[in-house]
């Protein structure tokens, strides 16, 4: 792994896709249009040989930005010991291009963007809830999705309670 | 209050082949209560008589939000939920964690602490293959070396409990270095275990490595190859026994593992037998790194004096009337790393396992994500399991080696 040439990679990539480079602690990372991550993923598996797309998440920045949320992939290559990040802005309700077609080991990852976040993957073989169940409703990893805690009951206000943790939600 | 889950057949459609749709291959569900999923995971199975067409995982029945949680405590409050991603590997998970955060805040590990890591992050490989190796024998029948496996892992819990006061879930790891120095006794006790073990590990070998029966089990079967092992993201112990001779603590040195010499195991037939062999060749390397660094371990501090992010010493606290202000804020307003995200991989026993944190400049983390090798190595199940019989399936789901709270976080 040299630095001077992911440096040089990322500063290739960001100007076949119209990216923008910067370094990020231990990262180096190129922003990418959400239209162009396809091609910047083909970019990366064809011409600087990266084998695997290591880990797919998302960061929601609700009310904080617009667009609300950055999806970041971590893309590695095993000869080079090469890693570079992408980073693609979305908004709530905006479809962000599946890249199973380049590497198919983010067909998990993107199913975990759909089920935690509400990104859905267009494209994707199989978009499914992954983790959560099937009928579960709302994203939890969203910040606009509460933590959830258990109300503490007390001798005096038990039944009224009890009542609302039978009735409310399972 | 419970009602039904209802799932049409045209929404699984998909994933079934469409002989499945004519009544001409059974659908089978194995698990999520099954004594070979090791923990909760389901699999649908498509069979055509014994051999299967396909199979479909089904995940989630172990997910505990551990990464929403982390987002509502502070620094070093989140890291004890890593303990419980990976409950085989818990000084791994500490490791990932704090070598993210120590990326964030660009804290220095001062030699001694690095060192002491590496011997624990190697036992803890030793333990984690262990139980992999007895409940993998044990799913094939051969319920002895079980019982073997498990006293020696007994004894790397001895040494954990040395040092940390607990057996699992140690979060002795802590960003700057480490909780404490550790006890007197404790180079002994690992020399001791470096003594013992080869020739433990020549008992199991003679167990295992030419017998018949364990070799027609698994030779041949669950066959991944080089390019789909990389295609799908498979890591760590599966991926070498596919002939990729990938390691993160060679490419990616973390911990001052760049000093050491080991060698990374390799096989190329990609099959149940090859991951048994590199696993238990893996342990061998193990030993000759710990050794390594019992014998080179420096002396010095243990963590990081770095006043920002560090808790001030305990001898100063008696004297310091500042250093006690500062050690009440620190355990109760945390540290606040300064923005932006930091990414760190580490080698864990089943494969590359990296923490993916975000920081926004306040004492609890954005986001926190933890890319974790159970999830990718059982996207490949598939893959291997296609056209294999149903009695091997087993075999094949054991020696994935997934931890399902690994999977499910």
């Amino acid at each position: 792994m040299s630095e001077e040439r992911i440096q040089q990679m990322a500063a290739a990539l960001a100007e076949r896709v119209g990216g923008e480079v910067s370094r990020d602690n231990n990262q180096t990372v190129v922003r990418v249009a959400r239209e162009r991550i396809v091609e910047a993923a083909t970019i990366l598996r064809d011409a600087f040989g990266f084998q695997v797309a290591e880990d797919v998440t998302a960061v929601d920045y609700w009310q904080r930005r617009e667009p609300r949320f950055d999806v970041v992939y971590h893309f590695f290559s095993y000869e080079h010991s090469d890693a570079i990040t992408l980073r693609v802005a979305v908004d709530d309700g905006e479809t962000m291009p599946s890249i199973t077609g380049v590497f198919p080991g983010a067909n998990w990852y993107e199913r975990e963007l759909f089920d935690m976040f509400g990104i859905p993957c267009g494209g994707h073989p199989d978009l499914r809830r992954i983790i959560m169940p099937y009928d579960w409703e709302g994203h939890p990893l969203r910040k606009d999705y509460p933590l959830g805690y258990e109300e503490p009951q007390f001798t005096f206000n038990f039944d009224e309670i009890q009542a609302r943790k039978v009735q409310g939600k399972r | 209050m419970l009602e039904p889950i209802e799932v049409s057949a045209e929404e699984l459609q998909h994933l079934v082949s469409d002989r499945a749709l004519k009544g001409e291959t059974v659908l089978l569900n194995m698990g999520p209560q099954h004594p070979s999923t090791h923990g909760v995971l389901r699999l649908l199975v498509e069979l055509d008589g014994e051999i299967v067409v396909n199979v479909v995982p089904d995940i989630g029945f172990l997910h505990t939000g551990v990464e929403k949680n982390m987002e509502a405590k502070r620094y070093w409050q989140a890291e004890v939920m890593t303990d419980r991603l990976d409950y085989l590997n818990p000084v791994g998970n500490n490791l990932a964690y704090c070598l993210a955060v120590e990326a964030l805040t660009g804290l220095e590990v001062p030699p001694r602490a690095q060192a002491i890591r590496v011997i624990l992050a190697e036992l803890q490989r030793i333990s984690s293959h262990l139980v992999w190796l007895g409940t993998h024998l044990l799913d094939l029948g051969a319920s002895s070396l079980f019982l073997y496996t498990f006293r020696e892992r007994e004894y790397i819990l001895d040494i954990f409990e040395m040092v940390s006061g607990a057996r699992m879930m140690t979060t002795y790891i802590r960003p700057g270095g480490l909780w404490r120095d550790v006890p007197e006794g404790f180079t002994e006790a690992v020399l001791n275990f470096v003594r013992m073990f080869p020739r433990r590990l020549k008992q199991y070998e003679a167990l295992v490595t030419k017998n018949p029966i364990y070799k027609d089990r698994t030779r041949q079967i669950g066959v991944l190859s080089k390019e789909d092992a990389m295609r799908w993201g498979v890591t760590g112990p599966m991926l070498r026994a596919s002939g990729v001779a990938y390691d993160t603590r060679k490419a990616r040195p973390y911990c001052g593992y760049d000093r050491y010499d080991f060698d990374i195991p390799v096989e190329e037939t990609g099959d149940v037998y090859a991951r048994y062999l590199v696993r238990v060749e893996e342990m061998r390397q193990s030993l000759r790194i710990i050794a390594q660094a019992v014998d080179n371990l420096p002396s010095g501090p243990v963590r990081s004096d770095d006043r920002r992010y560090m808790p001030p010493a305990r001898e100063e606290i008696g004297r310091n009337m500042e250093a006690l202000i500062r050690h009440f804020k620190f355990w109760t307003e945390g540290f606040a790393p300064p923005k932006g995200s930091a990414y760190a991989a580490v080698e864990s026993p089943r494969g590359t396992l990296a923490a993916f944190i975000e920081s926004d400049g306040t004492p609890r983390p954005y986001r926190v994500h933890m890319r974790t090798p159970s999830f990718a190595n059982l996207q490949a199940l598939p893959v291997m399991a296609k056209g294999a019989l149903i009695a091997d399936l087993v075999a094949i789901v054991g020696s994935v080696d997934i931890v399902l709270g690994d999977v499910d976080r």
